[in-house]
Order: C-alpha cells, then sequence, then structure tokens
C-alpha cells in the first residue's frame, strides 16, 4: 500500500493513530492515522466539512477524541500523549501551538501586549507566581526585559513593529493573521498548527505568508502543521500533504503526488454517481502502477 | 439683507413654534403618566378607611418642570450642540499637547486628599469638621477600595459578579466577631479579614468556573444573598439582625482615641473630640486605598494582570496560548474579595457595628455602578464615579432648598435613588464607557497609547 510507504517517516514529531470522533450520530473523523516529520511543512487538506478542523481541536485539546492516540514527540526525545493533556497544558508542555480560522486576537490589547500574554507562563516562573515580582524583585525585571525583545524579534519577523502600540483590533485583516502567528511563536513552540493561515490574503500578503512560515521553519526548526484551501501556499511550500475526506484519510504524499492522485480529484471536482465505479476502476489501476514506483 | 434678517426671524419664530409645540406634548405626556402615581394618593384614615388624596398642586409642578424642560432643550440647547458640533467639524484637528493638570492628575488628586483634613478643620472647626471628614472622605473612601477591588473582577477580569458585597460582610464579621470574642487588635485582624474574604472568593469561584455571562451573574448573586442569610441566621454567633456591636476602635501605635488619660487627645494636649479619631480613621482608609491602587496597577503590568485581561478578551484564546484559566479567575477573584474583605474590616471600625442590613444587594449594585460608570479598568475613572455617586447622595442631604420649590415635606433623600438612575442614564448616554473608556497599555515599544474603548470587550462573564 501506498500509504503505509508514504508515512513511514524517520523522525516524526507528531504521531496520529486511529484517531475517531464522534459527534452524536455523526463520525467526523474516522479511524485517521497520519505521521507530521520533524522540521516539515505538512499540509492537511481537503473538501469544506471534512474534518479538517476537528482534527486540529483534538490534537490540541480543544475536543476529547472518541478514540485514538496523539503522541508528540519533542527535540529532547520526550514524549506526550496529547489526548490525554487539557488544553492548556498542550500548549505549555507539550509546546504546541495554534492559530484559529476565525482570528482570535486579544483585540483591546494591544500588538505588543498580545505577544506578551503569550509568554504568560515564563513571565510567571521569573516573577515567583507574582509574589516576588508584586516586591519588584530584580529577576522579573529581566525576564520582562527580555520578553519584550523575544516579542521585537517577532514583530520585526512578521513586519508589524511600526504597529507595536496600537490596539490588535485596529490592525487589518492579514496584518492580525500574521499577528496571530507571530503570537503563536511567542510560546515557543516544537509543533505550530495553523488553521487556514492564508484565508481572505491577497496573492501579496499570501505570498509574505509564505515567506514567514519558511522564515519559521529555517530559523527556529519548528515544525508547522497547516489546514489550507489556497493550492498555491500548499503545493508551493508543504514538504508532505495529507487530504482529508469525510473524516477518513484519502491520500498521502508528497504534493506532486497528492494532485494527481485521481482520488484528490474526484473529492475536490466532485464525480456523478454513474461514473463513480469508473473512476474507483481507474483509481486501483493508477495505484497499483504507483506501487511499483514509489519506493 | 433685510431678506436675509427676515428669514432668520422666521426661522427663530418657527423654532419657538416648535419648542412650544413639543413642550405641551411632553406636558400632555407626563400629565398621563404621573395623574395616577402623583396627582392621586391613597391613604388611610383613623377608621382605617381607605381615603384618596388628590394633590393637584405637585402635579401641577412635575407638569411645569417637564414643559419648560423641554422648551428649553427645543429651543436653547439643541441648537446650542448643534451649533457646536459643526464649529468643532469645521475647526482642523489640533493635537493637544497634554497640560500639566491631565499629566500630574493622580499626583494632585492624592496631595488634595491628604490636605483635604486639614483644611476642612481650618475652615469649618474642629466639631464641624465631623461631618466633612466622616459622610464625605470616609463613605466615599470605603466606596473607592471596594469598586477598585470589583474592578479587578469586572473590569479586569471580565467576570460579572453581583455578590461582591458578600466579600464585605466576610471582612466584616471577621474582624467584629474575631475582635469581640478573642480581644485581637485591628492591625492583626486586618490582614485576617481579608484572607478569609480571598478564601470565601476562591470558595465562591470554584463552582461558578465553567458559568459565563447571565449565569454567572445569577449564582453570584445567590452567593451573595447566602452569605447575608447565613449572617441573619447563625444568631449564636453573629447574635442576627441585632449586629454585633461595641467593636473594638483601632489604635495607632498603641494610642487609643478616648477620653482616657493616655488617649490621643490627653496626650497631644487637645480639647477632647471624636473629630481626631474619624481624621486618623481617614488617612488610614486613605492608606489602604493607595495599597489597593498600587497592588492593582503592578499586578496589570504583570504576567497573572495581563492574563486577567486577555481572559476578558478572549478566553478560548488563552487557553490556547499555554493559560491556565482556572487559576487565572480564582486569582482574580481572591485578589478582588481580599480588597472587599480589607473594606469591610475598615468598615466594621469605623461603625463601631455592624449588622445584615449593611450587606443587602443593593449595596454590590452601587458598587458595580460605580465600576461601570467610571469605565471598567480605569482606576482614576472608578474614583470620580465614587465621588459623583455616593458624594451626590449625601449632597442631596444637604439641598434644602429643594424644600422651597417642593414644599417642606418634600424630603430629597428619598428622591435618592430615583436621581441616582437618572444620573446613570445620562452618563451612560452621554458617555457609553464609563468616564474613562480607554485603556492604558501595560508595555510600549516606542510610544505609550490609550487604547480607544471600542476595541476592549467587557467579557462574557
Amino acid at each position: 500500500m501506498t500509504f503505509e510507504t508514504s508515512t513511514m517517516t524517520k523522525d516524526p514529531i507528531l504521531k496520529v493513530e486511529h484517531l475517531s470522533m464522534r459527534f452524536g450520530g455523526l463520525m467526523a473523523i474516522n479511524d485517521f492515522s497520519f505521521e507530521a516529520a520533524r522540521g516539515d511543512i505538512t499540509a492537511l487538506i481537503g473538501p469544506n466539512g471534512a474534518g479538517k478542523t476537528t482534527v486540529f481541536n483534538c490534537i490540541t485539546g480543544f475536543y476529547k477524541p472518541t478514540m485514538g492516540m496523539i503522541t508528540l514527540r519533542q527535540r529532547s526525545g520526550k514524549e506526550y500523549l496529547l489526548e490525554r493533556l487539557p488544553d492548556f497544558e498542550i500548549t505549555k508542555q507539550a509546546k504546541v501551538a495554534r492559530t484559529f480560522q476565525n482570528i482570535r486576537m486579544f483585540s483591546g490589547l494591544t500588538v505588543l501586549e498580545n505577544l506578551l500574554v503569550a509568554q504568560h507562563n515564563k513571565l510567571m516562573q521569573a516573577s515567583g507566581y507574582t509574589l516576588l515580582g508584586l516586591f519588584g524583585f530584580p529577576a522579573y525585571r529581566q525576564a520582562s526585559k527580555e520578553s519584550i525583545e523575544l516579542a521585537r524579534h517577532w514583530l520585526e519577523k512578521a513586519s508589524l513593529i511600526d504597529r507595536a502600540d496600537d490596539p490588535a483590533g485596529d490592525l487589518p485583516y492579514g496584518a492580525q493573521r500574521r499577528l496571530e502567528i507571530a503570537r503563536a511563536m511567542c510560546t515557543g513552540p516544537e509543533l505550530l498548527c495553523l488553521d487556514e493561515p492564508a484565508a481572505g490574503l491577497n496573492p501579496r500578503e499570501s505570498l509574505a505568508l509564505n515567506q514567514l512560515l519558511q522564515e519559521i521553519r529555517r530559523d527556529t526548526g519548528t515544525s508547522i502543521l497547516l489546514i489550507e484551501h489556497d493550492m498555491s501556499v500548499v503545493m508551493e511550500i508543504s514538504d508532505h500533504v495529507v487530504v482529508l475526506e469525510y473524516g477518513q484519510k484519502i491520500s498521502d504524499g508528497n504534493p506532486d503526488f497528492v494532485k494527481h492522485d485521481p482520488k484528490v480529484i474526484a473529492a475536490y471536482l466532485g464525480v456523478e454517481d454513474e461514473e463513480v465505479e469508473e473512476v474507483i476502476e481507474e483509481i486501483e489501476e493508477i495505484e497499483s502502477e504507483q506501487g511499483g514506483i514509489n519506493p | 439683507m433685510a431678506n436675509v434678517a427676515s428669514t432668520t426671524a422666521s426661522a427663530g419664530s418657527e423654532l419657538t413654534a416648535r419648542a412650544l409645540r413639543e413642550a405641551v406634548f411632553a406636558g400632555l405626556i407626563t400629565l398621563g403618566l404621573f395623574v395616577l402615581f402623583v396627582g392621586l394618593k391613597t391613604d388611610q384614615n383613623i377608621r382605617n378607611e381607605l381615603i384618596l388624596t388628590q394633590r393637584w398642586g405637585l402635579l401641577a409642578t412635575f407638569i411645569i418642570v417637564a414643559m419648560v424642560g423641554r422648551f428649553l432643550m427645543v429651543a436653547y440647547a439643541q441648537p446650542w450642540l448643534a451649533q457646536r458640533k459643526a464649529t468643532k467639524a469645521a475647526a482642523a484637528e489640533v493635537v493637544k499637547e497634554e497640560g500639566f493638570f491631565s499629566r500630574n492628575f493622580s499626583k494632585i488628586a492624592i496631595a488634595a486628599l491628604v490636605l483635604y483634613p486639614p483644611v476642612i478643620v481650618a475652615l469649618f472647626g474642629v466639631q464641624g469638621s465631623l461631618k466633612w471628614v466622616d459622610n464625605f472622605g470616609i463613605q466615599i473612601l470605603i466606596y473607592v477600595m471596594l469598586a477598585w477591588g470589583l474592578n479587578i473582577v469586572v473590569g479586569l477580569a471580565g467576570l460579572l459578579d453581583l455578590g461582591y458585597v458578600a466579600f464585605y460582610a466576610v471582612g466584616a464579621y471577621s474582624y467584629a466577631l474575631l475582635s469581640s470574642y478573642f480581644g485581637l487588635s485591628f492591625w492583626v485582624l486586618l490582614p485576617v479579614a481579608g484572607l478569609l474574604a480571598a478564601c470565601w472568593g476562591v470558595i465562591l469561584g470554584f463552582p461558578v468556573l465553567r458559568l459565563r455571562g447571565d449565569y454567572l451573574a445569577i449564582v453570584t448573586l445567590a452567593f451573595g444573598e447566602i452569605i447575608r442569610l447565613v449572617l441573619i441566621n447563625w444568631t449564636e454567633v453573629t447574635k442576627g439582625t441585632f449586629g454585633v456591636s461595641g467593636i473594638a476602635k483601632a489604635t495607632l501605635f498603641g494610642i487609643k482615641f478616648d477620653a482616657s488619660k493616655d488617649g490621643f487627645a490627653a496626650l497631644m494636649g487637645l480639647p477632647i473630640s471624636s473629630a481626631y479619631y474619624k481624621i486618623f480613621l481617614f488617612y488610614l482608609a486613605l492608606a489602604l486605598c493607595m495599597i489597593t491602587a498600587f497592588v492593582t496597577i503592578r499586578l496589570r503590568r504583570m504576567p497573572i494582570g495581563r492574563a486577567w485581561e486577555a481572559l476578558r478578551e478572549d478566553e478560548i484564546a488563552c487557553r490556547s496560548l499555554g493559560i491556565n484559566t482556572v487559576t487565572t479567575k480564582l486569582t482574580a477573584f481572591a485578589t478582588g474579595a481580599m480588597f472587599g474583605g480589607f473594606a469591610g474590616s475598615f468598615f466594621a471600625v469605623r461603625q463601631g457595628f455592624v449588622s445584615p442590613e449593611s450587606f443587602v444587594f443593593l449595596e454590590s449594585a452601587v458598587i458595580l455602578a460605580i465600576v461601570v460608570l467610571g469605565g471598567m479598568g480605569s482606576l482614576t475613572g472608578i474614583a470620580i464615579a465614587a465621588i459623583v455617586m455616593i458624594g451626590g447622595t449625601e449632597i442631596l442631604r444637604e439641598l434644602t432648598f429643594l424644600k422651597m420649590i417642593f414644599g417642606p415635606n418634600f424630603t430629597p433623600e428619598l428622591y435618592r435613588m430615583l436621581i441616582f438612575g437618572l444620573a446613570m442614564v445620562v452618563v451612560m448616554v452621554w458617555k457609553p464607557r464609563g468616564f474613562v473608556g480607554s485603556r492604558e497599555p501595560t508595555a510600549f515599544l516606542h510610544k505609550r497609547k490609550a487604547v480607544s474603548g471600542s476595541f476592549t470587550k467587557e467579557g462574557h462573564g
């Protein structure tokens, strides 16, 4: 099977096994497994309602999966079972950060404050859980300075440095998307999960986003998992694409392979009912061919 | 030229005609509204019969006030406002440099408060200062402290708490009971009262963690009532509705404020008066307020304070950034409750008497009104709102000239709540985000810019 060969990555950061999520009578995800390699940009694509965001919510702890195992392996070799951790611990301990499909900014806080909130856990420790900081101990002042420097670094990367002191709600849409990514990076993640980062961006902003993501991967070695509809983004930057339809995996491999997978084409373009048999035959034919080609 | 003059004249007479018309309408509406409320009054006579008293004179006063008010509004106030708006729009927007007063507002305010008792004593004499220092000074400072405490829960963390008075009660009763049963001094019991109130804050916090918005408000309201009912019914300890009386006074480094030989007045060689104790209490309240403000300002710049504000803005985003929202909410409840406890124990030491009647829901509502009116999150705005609301109701007692308008039986205190409500509606229409609607950022890279109120959220509970 091609699935097996393409998912055997050497050093997976995230391993999702037999993930199922049921909402009442609806099986949103059905026995879904995939792996994301360390340092890769893995894209999760699929038609609307395929269950991509549900997979994300399971990985980041916002939903508890009905079945399955999600393992995160850090660089240090430490392993976390994400389905057992509460949502905030997944960011705090397992170092998985995420963004949202509909942007969730702290709109009344300034751009800089947004990035400082993201460094909450680090600063909490430095301030002796508030008590030492309250009395003005120097350790907190030092940490506070460092946190502003880190925020400045990511603001420069996201080209938001000029707007640092403006309220986040005042930024244009594209800038809010970048700010959300910068904020997620301020938590110091090993895996960054982006839910449709290019949605609603114009081509220029979309290009800038591509560069930002590639820079993040190059400079920090952070692995990226992203949901995306914009094929130009997916095909250009991702190393590995997983396709989901009706909660099941229909394809998994490098962008080129996925692009030409007839199942994917059928899922995206749709086929008439009477053509289904025909398409399946065709698929089987191609699969047997590719079984030979793909190592 | 004559033409222009005649058109303005005709516009003027048209306006007057319209104003008169609207005044008549307003009068009719007032008549309809108040004919049964004010014009007729049911009374019981000596034989327990229900008789109808007619008060047409008072009704006429109401109608005349409404008509004159409407006439002035339409004929003069509205054109003036429109004109001002037009000139404002026409004038180029000039960036005003902040004046000396607004830059140093808090310093000036603190200096004014410190100088307040000596000035009052100089103006009204030692005995005459009593009313001004106690009714205005201390009373307002207690509410400032309470409102600043509630501000942490409602203004910063965005959790709507309608039962805040419960923590005030816990603080007051902690001091009253522990001092009368164990004879502990005020200085020992002040932190104890704060800690006990904080404990109750956490106890309330746990069950309501999952609740948001209206549901949270209802549960906190119920919690406030539970505490009050316990105080009423646990008669063996709290003496029920009789309350705890004879609570020990505070001392200044062991010096008592009484008429004894080693009391404050005798030691200082001053004539004996209760005013010294009140002045001492004023400074004590001021110090407690300053501590509250200092801690709040410090906390806002710390990760916990930022987490509170982030929680108000978006709870899900908070969790996605690794913030434990449970402990964040609990610390907000506990910190707010602690300041309520401080205020409560101060209240007990000032009154010398506590009873459950001081901790009714109305108190919670007044404190919340001060926070909302002042502008959620803003310490300055809340202090101004406390002065307006509490000082305003005290001032009403002084307005004896109203008796000349409404007759000798008119007692302005009874209309307190009506005027209170009216003032709130007016302020909320005029400044929907409270007196200070903008928010000071806690950190900046280039320049500190206030965040407009239109971006901040009120929290969802």
